[in-house]
């Protein structure tokens, strides 16, 4: 039988199920003037706590609003006393909170980040009773920012590409938008200390200058008040790539702890020199703690940090064979390793899943930083590469990472701009494909169709 | 091919045979370079500094604080000017003492936080500490300045803890708790003790300026409110100032205990072979029915079962019959090449591996295994959990339960891997004052020893005898 161990998330299950009684969903409000970066958090705290195992999603007001609204015409659709347009926006927000409820109460959401201002007192205590009334646990996450200069780079990221102002010049996007966040100030209440005393809440102030937090209620709130706390806006680059080709993965074979090839000597001299062409201000470099990783570092003359979690997946009894060797001597663990590539565990080794356990406090530590190059091995950089471009559980271990080419990750908007640049050192394929047929009692043939090529 | 800029020749790599780590080295020594990311890799050390009126838990905080980096493997120490007062002036004699006119006071407090501040700087600088804790008072502006322009000099960076409380019950609670007992009142009534103390926070009041929002908006710190239920970050500046706002965020001082013990003897323990999948002797399964029975007896508040995703674990807590949660990262160091092996069989196969392992049990890493120092870092979640939760009992395994034991116990890590944890033996940690009380059960059923000590020859070219005598008896 094949051994499909627990995954964090359903451990958070049995947690959160002894935590309160029930299984009780968590509702992550936003509060915030706009562009104040409340959907650049949602979005990424969304991205996170999926990939961490947590199902999530995001409910965006505004988007509501746009699907109704066809055609965006002023910022006067905001303007306070529009009776026309608070209709509109409050029967929004309902049919948002109507969504989170089916997906927290009946699609076994454990998450919903509810994006809006919700800059009243009011509007907050509508939704807190919402949360109340259906089992939730309500979060609070206020962002309060005065720098006008964050505020027009924000407009410029996200606001003058939006839907609502396509057809309008730079300009003319953006007198609209000042004359919007207007209409918010004079009704906006921020979360207040004894006010708000009996809330949970986070309030983040200066885009991370300074928090505020009251009354964090559980883990899940913990881990997102420390993830929101890591987390920053400054400019930079996350370079992606393996170690140079190793002596295992010319003969096909899976894991160890072999040295580079000659062409992965190459590459790791190709790396240097890529490297050292695109002047990066302060590069830190990590590797794992396996031989091939530290010898592709090495060729970069530069100070390097280990981490023993960056190490390749453990395929236990499977380590350095071949899928040829696999097939012939665990033609069973073969076949549900392909019928679910992302918890399948191997005997004494490791699935996805735990690799992304492992690999949270690297994903931690990448928030934190600014300019990063992991030299890393297949596995281990599709889960990174998952948590960045927001690739569910399903496409993960299927994600290509080819030998030989540097992945250059650059947040952009609300997400992840990807360059990818191949070193023009010639490398091995390492990438097998799902196979058609995984059933177990496929054939050896049908078993290792997708095999690649190999000595 | 195009002239490429010279690129120094990229080092070889030699495996350190202890750690099985890859290190590039020159003329056969290690070189630099290659860092083992440990915990926080700053070269700047760290002077955390506590500010707060008496009786606030700074003191608390600064000891627990400080055994958990020191755990996590950041050096870590505590300097509590209190102390060195107590020290420098032999007897306490009352709160007048600190009354802010009392000119004889003020001159030996000084001089004692300049000594302190001097220790710190000897150990942040002169013996390779990584952090330092200030801890005493700090409740002016103007005293913070001083220790803040003592760390710029010193290129260290500085970080506030203050604990702010209005609650006179926990007021109250922490004088009872830690005051009471303090070596400044031990020849006083209880009643007294109190009072003078209430006089002596009385003495901080006046000139206590807590950090501002605007006035230290460009210092880091975090200030901890009404124990905990908020708290205001300001200005974190590096990892290990996000990893100890973490922790300071999920510690509690809701009275609680932790119950720790191993599975129930396994079929591979009476055989004396380590590591494996084994289900449960027939002794292990008697254990794990007294040990329901004495959980029950206990009649435990909301208690939280954890195990391993090892077979004997998740044996051990069905017999509970109640809910109880796997963590994989629970699981029995790995042995790699060893796993399932006796101590005589690894003799045999890997005699060098296993006198290493005797000359540092802490670092020492199993071929295509883990060390103990990995395993540290393995469990630091499952630690930040216990913190964060009540009443818990961890079903685990013996390299696992002695790392989980070392941080309750603030034992170093030379002791670590030595601390005995038998089977059928259930300790019960309850925190009081700043430690741990530890109450040991043995559950009464029979099962074999499992601890090995640490033999007098760990050479490599000890002979067999040497390298077995303290192996355990076993089938």
């Amino acid at each position: 039988m094949g051994d499909l161990g627990l995954c964090w998330a359903d451990q958070f299950q049995f947690f959160a199920a002894s935590v309160c009684m029930t299984n009780c969903p968590t509702l992550i409000v936003m509060v915030g003037l706009p562009a104040r970066g409340k959907t650049y958090i949602s979005k990424k705290l969304t991205r996170y706590l999926n990939w961490i195992g947590v199902p999530t999603k995001e409910f965006n007001v505004g988007q509501y609003r746009r699907d109704l609204v066809k055609k965006y015409k002023s910022f006067e659709f905001f303007l306070p006393d529009n009776e026309e347009g608070l209709k509109i926006r409050k029967q929004c927000a309902l049919a948002a909170l109507n969504d989170v409820r089916q997906y927290l109460s009946e699609e076994n959401g454990h998450v919903a980040v509810f994006d809006a201002t919700n800059t009243t007192r009011e509007r907050r205590e509508t939704i807190y009773k919402f949360g109340e009334e259906n089992g939730y646990k309500t979060f609070f996450v206020e962002s309060v920012c005065v720098d006008p200069e964050v505020i027009a780079a924000n407009i410029v990221q996200v606001k003058l590409g939006s839907p609502d102002y396509v057809e309008c010049s730079n300009d003319e996007a953006t007198e609209d938008f000042m004359k919007r966040i207007e209409c918010y100030k004079n009704s906006y209440e921020t979360l207040d200390e004894t006010l708000d005393k009996d809330l949970s809440y986070i309030k983040i102030m200066d885009v991370g200058r300074s928090y505020l937090v009251n009354r964090v209620m559980d883990h899940i709130q913990s881990r997102i008040v420390y993830y929101l706390m890591n987390i920053h806006v400054t400019p930079r680059s996350i370079y992606l790539c393996r170690h140079g080709e190793s002596e295992l993965n010319l003969k096909g074979r899976i894991g160890g702890d072999p040295g580079l090839s000659v062409r992965g000597k190459e590459f790791a001299k190709s790396l240097a020199q890529f490297i050292n062409e695109q002047n990066i201000k302060d590069l830190k470099v990590w590797t794992s703690q396996m031989k091939r990783t530290i010898q592709t570092a090495e060729a970069l003359g530069v100070p390097y940090e280990q981490w023993k979690v960056l190490n390749e997946i453990d395929a236990g009894v499977c380590e350095e064979m071949t899928y040829e060797e696999i097939q012939e001597n665990y033609p069973l663990e073969f076949a549900l390793r392909d019928q679910d590539k992302y918890r399948y565990r191997y005997p004494k080794g490791e699935s996805y899943e735990d690799l992304v356990q492992r690999l949270e406090p690297v994903i931690m530590e990448l928030e934190r930083q600014e300019n990063v190059l992991v030299i890393c091995h297949q596995a281990v950089m599709r889960c990174l590469l998952a948590y960045f471009l927001d690739k569910p559980a399903e496409q993960l271990p299927y994600l290509k990472c080819p030998l030989h080419t540097v992945l250059k990750l650059t947040p952009v908007a609300y997400g992840c701009k990807v360059d990818s640049i191949f070193l023009n050192v010639e490398a091995v394929n390492t990438h097998r494909d799902k196979p058609e047929n995984v059933g177990v009692n496929r054939s050896r043939e049908e078993a290792l169709r997708t095999v690649p090529t190999h000595l």
